[in-house]
């Protein structure tokens, strides 16, 4: 993705952040940063794919690019190509167009599709409202959309209780592909499936990449899903990106601690290959009172003084050629690289 | 049925069949109307078809009181003053000779009136408002729950002689009265439903397509809510016709020249009537219970047919 610089969405300094209130007068006592700072852009036609343990701010940050979840701070910038629009400015009149432009795949099969409408009963509001009038039409659009997600279109009357896991999945892909949209964000769109399906899940979301030309935020925990579909990967940690770059370049020449510790905990289906596990101590410190400097500096092991105090920044480095983003003072050290 | 285990087996019955209902549902014609789906599934309910008649029956013998009956719900009959259910007189008379068959028709009309209206008009208010606020929260929840605990933390009965005293006693300042304290109880469970089922996922995808407010919750949430609205609804249609029949019993209903089904129960007061004339207050009694028992099975009917998950 290195050749195409072709920016789709930009966050700058993405924060969402909310508040904690106690007492008898629901004072407000603090902050949960489930977002705290986040830059990222996402290149048109590529898979982004945004990693990290529970609680990281992943879902927050998938909610906030498409404004399911306000953000307190920061800019979502939408580019085309004769306008940029931050879209967290604009009320919910001026989102319509650019809720065209972007949708979501969600976790759950179980809960993302409404059980008391039939498959065309909860598919035909979206289309209403974008413009297809008559109900042979939408009728005809969400038969061609179940189609492209492999399956029959006689199933639009049927209710949701009667699919499976992998079936609903697929209706929720079909549902956000519904009008058009450039950029999907798969919030662990494949996380609830078990691993057969999984694999089907995937397949359908590449080729449909390829057919619409799509762009995908991948949310997920599972890194061996990320290696098989993702170009580029942001692992994050207590709301922030700690690390960024090509998906094979991440494998290759990890540069933060964290990213090498979640690396080591993936799995590996071979019983010769003895891996050095790097066994996170404790848990992810609470997003409300983040520990100072680096957020990450109370488990990694290679901690220095400095990591206490300072808060790194994500900075720019260039392995063989490629940009290759992490915020880490380790790095900064000769002997790190 | 011969089931051969190679591959190439022959089709057997069961395929067949499969293949049928494959064959139709390809042809569109398994996509039921919802409506027919609706009523096959209420319908084959027997508690609900049961429920049905007997409530179609006490309205239409209610509402064609006039054509069923010779008499007058008021005129009085001194002559025949607490008589035994006869063939003149099918249910008896009361204390001034009224025909006790013509009142309790008669009075059917008000009563359902009073009870089935003020049910579903205050179960619409209640839902109108707990849908909505309950699915925006913030502010606006806040006011209306304040609102609907003002309502209800005033006891029914003062609130009632308060009215009366005010307004005068009269058949639609009851209903207002049974609206005004009725709403608040399916109001809160309106809410609550609300409130856990705007954060299921459909409710975000719906939101992420920019659809309003109103289409999110009265369209898309609403239906999923409805089982126990529905059954609130039933129970409270019961619980306003008997409070009719209490409150005309205290004399705070109805004016007692009316004929409801409270007012006729009214003179059960008296202890020797009660002991002595079991027709005056026995037949009207058992229209209570059938209508009100009617009721609840439809509403229990009605439930389970709006329950997709549910066969029907």
């Amino acid at each position: 993705m290195q050749q195409n610089k072709d920016v789709i969405l930009k966050l700058r300094d993405l924060k969402a952040h909310f508040p904690v209130k106690a007492g008898v007068f629901k004072r407000t006592v603090g902050h949960v940063k489930a977002v705290d700072g986040v830059d990222l852009d996402i290149y048109r036609g590529e898979v982004l794919g945004v990693v990290g343990e529970s609680g990281c701010g992943k879902t927050t940050l998938g909610k906030a690019i498409l404004r399911l979840v306000e953000s307190s701070e920061g800019q979502v910038i939408y580019c085309s190509d004769d306008e940029q629009r931050d879209l967290t400015t604009l009320d919910n009149e001026g989102m319509v167009p650019y809720r065209k432009k972007l949708q979501i795949v969600f976790q759950d099969p179980h809960s993302s599709l409404n059980p008391a409408f039939t498959i065309f009963g909860s598919l035909e509001d979206p289309l209403k409202k974008y413009g297809v009038k008559s109900r042979a039409e939408r009728r005809k659009i969400i038969g061609d959309l179940l189609e492209a997600v492999n399956m029959r279109p006689e199933y639009m009357d049927r209710y949701p209780h009667e699919f499976s896991g992998g079936q609903r999945q697929r209706i929720g892909i079909a549902r956000a592909l519904s009008i058009g949209p450039e950029l999907i964000v798969c919030d662990e769109a494949v996380s609830a499936l078990d691993v057969s399906i999984q694999a089907q899940v995937l397949q359908l979301l590449m080729k449909l990449k390829q057919e619409k030309n799509l762009t995908y935020v991948f949310i997920t925990h599972d890194l061996s899903v990320t290696e098989y579909i993702c170009d580029r990967i942001a692992v994050m940690y207590l709301g922030r990106v700690v690390e960024l770059c090509d998906s094979e370049e991440l494998y290759n020449h990890t540069l933060h601690p964290y990213t090498r510790a979640l690396l080591s905990a993936v799995p590996v289906a071979d019983l010769d290959k003895q891996t050095d596990r790097i066994v996170l101590e404790g848990d992810v410190p609470s997003p409300v009172n983040p520990p100072s400097g680096c957020p990450f500096h109370p488990r990694c092991q290679s901690a220095i003084e400095r990591c206490k105090t300072d808060v790194p920044k994500l900075k720019r480095y260039e392995v063989d050629g490629r940009d290759h983003f992490a915020s880490c003072h380790l790095v900064d050290l000769p002997e790190a690289v | 049925m011969s089931v051969t285990h190679d591959s190439g087996r022959k089709k057997n019955h069961l395929d067949r069949q499969f293949d049928l209902i494959r064959r139709r549902e390809e042809a569109g014609e398994l996509s039921n109307p919802k409506g027919y789906r609706f009523a096959r599934k209420f319908l084959s309910n027997r508690l609900a078809a049961f429920g049905l008649v007997v409530f179609t029956l006490i309205v239409l013998v209610s509402v064609l009181a006039p054509l069923l009956t010779p008499y007058n719900p008021r005129a009085i009959d001194l002559r025949n003053i607490l008589k035994p259910p006869t063939w003149e007189h099918w249910f008896g008379t009361d204390k001034v000779g009224r025909d006790l068959f013509t009142r309790v028709l008669y009075g059917g009309q008000i009563s359902i009136l009073v009870g089935l209206g003020s049910a579903l008009a205050s179960a619409v208010v209640g839902v109108l408002v707990g849908c909505y606020t309950g699915y925006v929260g913030g502010w606006r929840d806040a006011l209306a729950m304040r609102v609907s605990e003002i309502f209800m933390s005033f006891p029914q009965i003062i609130l009632v002689l308060l009215l009366v005293a005010i307004l005068g006693q009269s058949l639609s300042n009851l209903i207002i009265i049974f609206i005004l304290t009725g709403w608040g109880g399916i109001y809160r469970l309106a809410r609550a439903r609300m409130l856990s089922l705007r954060e299921e996922e459909y409710v975000q995808a719906l939101r992420s397509f920019g659809l309003s407010t109103p289409i999110i919750c009265y369209k898309h949430i609403l239906p999923n809510a409805l089982g126990p609205i529905m059954v609130n609804i039933t129970l409270s249609t019961a619980a306003f016709i008997l409070a009719e029949a209490g409150l005309s019993f205290l004399g705070l209903g109805v004016p007692l020249d009316i004929p409801t089904w409270g007012n006729i129960l009214n003179v059960a007061q008296d202890l020797r009537i009660l002991e002595n004339n079991w027709w005056v207050w026995l037949p009207v009694g058992i229209v209570i219970s059938l209508f009100v028992l009617s009721v609840n099975f439809i509403g229990d009917g009605l439930r389970d047919a709006t329950d997709p998950t549910q066969q029907g």
